[in-house]
């Protein structure tokens, strides 16, 4: 009965289009915005920014950017680990060429480099579909892997084939390496993750996201109705790559400190597709819900025997949580298909008309 | 209502999260030891030992001496499953609660914890894996890997090939089967800079870690070079295949020699062909030592652990017991420097520093016989010691050497120079300014 459009009258015909019409819906990104901004970084414990925040948002921005592709315009990708991989060696050695350059340029610049990657890998996309295609970027995912574990030159010809981070600064604040303090790092990733999730969520309702997901509907039709599909999948692959790209840099710079090319084997392809499928495909509020769940459930899993003063040992726990979030994967795709953004959507429209449902 | 929800949610998902990784409240006199171990995934087949080990020993402390000076030891283990992202949620997870030293067990978390660990006061302990460079202690103040590192190893293997020198070795073919990750690479530019000095012609079988149980191509490449010697450095599920597949391919098992890290089950998996099977090793196997007696008595038989009945003196067991005798005479070292009995982890760090485990000391700890001396000093985080042969008779380890002292005169400029190499490529990398006890 509070949460209704009731008495909220739109005047113009932009806030008519608005993406959250009600104002109630207004509100409570203001707030979570107000928390994750100024709340969480002021209170939150060392533990809680580097190991659950941290990686929550730069796997959610991944998640998002997989989900423009694959969620939005259709196209099945298993290379995200690979094009992550792509943005981290790219802004390694971007960053140990130019080192007087801020990091903050070389990490957006290395979503460039992955999108020119992506499009590459993204062009048998007009001839082939579906498993097809899956199979297609499976190949780029065991190529650029091959190339982080073989070209000596990514690495600067490190003995260990490992690329490490250098410290750099932000306005005086070290911002990567060892001395960075977890907030820095924190607000870091969290205005970067915030800034180019807005962005998407403006792709996808404007008329670049109306023809991808034309094209994931029935393409012959989007090309009979004008949409030319070489370019709207290209053009899918190439901001798709760009968001897998900066996340994968911000996870080596940000997150890891120093990574391996085993970093980014297709496990975490395959984490970051399950990551939309139960978050909700086409949707960006379904990457941040999937990230959630398979990132940050495990942890708390993991938290909970000690919280209740059970003393299991680690490798038991270790091998529960891998148990109870199988589990609960399909128990939450029983329960809805479509994805836990889809399951919220229910939520809201129930509430909408509560307490009187008709 | 929607926005009551969300706040609500807010506030308890943030109160939550805040409570969770709160540490247990310790007691006074206690010093906090995380183990990072792996009892899961596909290395457990050999870290499962490993966490034994070092499990049982500092439990055995707690049981039989009441901790070390007096001080009871928290012993934690934390799962990685040998995977740098669950490595480094440990490390934040430990690292709250005053951890004195901490122990990767992966070189690949090892890579990532070596710039926090000055940072952070928190010294690594590495033994015998890890940066092979970190040895330089001018250059890495907070990370030891004694008792040698993996140049070491190589060299002391192609000594023994070569019949007391490597360069004996001079127009022989040696391939070099290796786990293809920052492990199995650390010996590379070592070993790929000694085949251009003594003139030895160098064979690659990198073994991707998706494929350590799929190695048959490899075993191909290595029939049809039939090299001269077969220096392997595997891992986890990569040993026993590698045994196994040089069994079906019939190499002679007196040209296959492994670094130190098989298991008695890795060889006795391929049967009776596996006989004759090499490793190195600096320590025995066996549980003839009193120490191992009472980890017998105290632990394993008190049910305080989860050691099988026969793992006690296996290969890695042993590796595992030797881990934390190390720590324990680590801590021992720092209490007597500092006069303190709640040692933390900067005490460590020069108690490390400090070693010095001669043949005494170690019968003193029950342990004499076991393993030579190891003595670290400032500038020598590892004390480069001496290893020697060991071989597979079907049933038990034989010795078949005596002690191979590694080639220092080839293997110190090379370290030196990867040293410095680190501190370059890592622009701001800190000069040492921990005080010495031993100059």
């Amino acid at each position: 009965m509070f949460y209704r459009e009731a008495g909220e009258y739109k005047t113009t015909y932009a806030a008519d289009m608005a993406i959250f019409p009600i104002r109630q819906d207004r509100y409570g990104v203001a707030l979570i915005l107000i928390v994750a901004f100024l709340v969480i970084p002021a209170f939150g414990n060392q533990f809680f920014l580097n190991t659950m925040m941290i990686p929550f948002l730069i796997l959610s921005l991944a998640a998002i950017g997989l989900n423009l592709l694959t969620g939005y315009t259709g196209l099945l990708s298993l290379g995200t680990g690979a094009f992550m991989g792509v943005g981290a060696y790219a802004c390694y050695k971007l960053e140990t060429i130019f080192p007087e350059v801020n990091i903050l340029v070389w990490i957006i610049a290395s979503g460039l480099v992955s999108a020119l990657i992506g499009v590459l890998f993204g062009l048998p996309s007009l001839r082939i579909k579906g498993f097809y295609l899956a199979v297609a970027t499976l190949a780029a995912q065991f190529f650029l892997q091959w190339c982080f574990a073989r070209v000596p030159w990514l690495v600067n010809y490190n003995d260990s084939g490992a690329i490490e981070v250098p410290t750099q600064t932000l306005f005086g604040l070290p911002v990567t390496g060892p001395t960075a303090t977890p907030a820095t790092r924190y607000l870091v990733t969290l205005t970067i993750a915030a800034a180019m999730a807005w962005i998407a969520s403006n792709i996808v309702h404007g008329r670049i996201g109306r023809m991808w997901m034309a094209v994931r509907d029935m393409d012959i039709a989007a090309e009979l109705i004008g949409i030319r599909l070489l370019r709207a999948k290209l053009l899918a692959f190439a901001v798709s790559s760009f968001y897998v790209g900066v996340a994968g840099a911000m996870m080596v710079f940000l997150w890891f400190g120093a990574a391996e090319p085993e970093a980014f084997n297709i496990d975490l392809s395959f984490q970051i597709l399950f990551m939309i499928i139960i978050g909700g495909l086409g949707s960006i509020l379904g990457a941040f819900l999937g990230a959630a769940v398979i990132h940050l459930m495990p942890i708390a899993l993991r938290a909970v025997p000690a919280m209740v003063g059970l003393s299991i040992d680690a490798a038991r726990i270790d091998q529960l949580t891998l148990m109870i979030t199988g589990a609960l994967i399909i128990a939450f795709l029983i329960v809805e298909p479509h994805g836990l953004a889809r399951l919220w959507q229910t939520v809201k429209q129930k509430l909408r008309v509560w307490p009187f449902p008709y | 209502m929607k926005t009551d929800i969300l706040l609500k949610g807010a506030i308890g998902a943030l109160a939550l999260t805040l409570a969770l990784p709160a540490a247990p409240a310790q007691a006074e006199d206690s010093v906090y030891v995380p183990l990072f171990t792996y009892r899961t995934g596909p290395f457990a087949g050999s870290g499962t030992p490993i966490a034994n080990g070092m499990h049982d020993y500092l439990t055995m402390l707690n049981e039989r001496d009441g901790g070390i000076g007096g001080v009871k030891l928290i012993v934690d283990e934390c799962e990685t499953g040998y995977d740098t992202k669950k490595g480094l949620e440990c490390y934040d997870a430990v690292k709250p609660k005053n951890p004195v030293i901490v122990n990767p067990w992966s070189t690949g978390i090892t890579l990532s914890l070596i710039p926090k660990a000055s940072v952070d006061k928190i010294p690594i302990l590495s033994m015998a894996y890890g940066l092979s460079a970190s040895a330089k202690g001018d250059v890495f103040p907070w990370i030891f890997n004694p008792p040698a590192t993996y140049w070491d190893g190589l060299s002391e293997i192609l000594k023994y090939a070569g019949g007391g020198s490597i360069d004996a070795l001079k127009g022989k073919t040696i391939g070099y089967l290796y786990f293809d990750a920052a492990f199995g690479r650390e010996a590379l530019p070592f070993f790929q800079s000694l085949a251009k000095e003594v003139g030895f012609n160098l064979k690659l079988y990198p073994v991707a870690p998706a494929d350590m149980q799929n190695q048959s191509s490899k075993w191909l490449d290595i029939r049809r070079d039939n090299p001269d010697l077969l220096v392997m450095y595997g891992w986890g599920a990569m040993n026993p295949t590698a045994i196994k597949e040089a069994v079906k391919a019939e190499f002679p098992m007196d040209k296959f020699v492994s670094i130190w890290w098989p298991n008695d089950p890795d060889a006795a998996a391929a049967g009776d062909g596996a006989k004759g099977f090499k490793e190195l090793n600096w320590h025995s196997a066996g549980a003839n030592f009193p120490a191992l007696a009472d980890i017998q008595k105290l632990v394993v038989d008190a049910g305080k652990s989860k050691t099988p009945k026969d793992e006690i003196g296996q290969v890695l067991y042993n590796r595992g017991v030797y881990n934390s005798m190390l720590i324990a005479e680590a801590i021992a070292e720092a209490q007597k420097i500092t006069g303190k009995k709640v040692v933390t982890g900067e005490d460590v760090r020069r108690g490390l520093e400090n070693l010095n485990i001669d043949d005494a000391r170690l019968k003193a700890i029950g342990l004499g016989g076991f393993v030579g001396p190891v003595k670290t000093s400032c500038a020598d985080h590892n004390s480069h010691s001496a290893t020697f042969v060991q071989q597979w008779d079907g049933a038990k380890w034989v010795k078949v050497s005596d002690a191979i002292a590694p080639d220092s005169a080839k293997v110190m400029p090379l370290l030196d120079e990867a040293a410095k190499a680190y501190a370059e490529k890592n622009a701001g990398w800190p000069a040492r300014a921990e005080p010495c006890d031993n100059k």
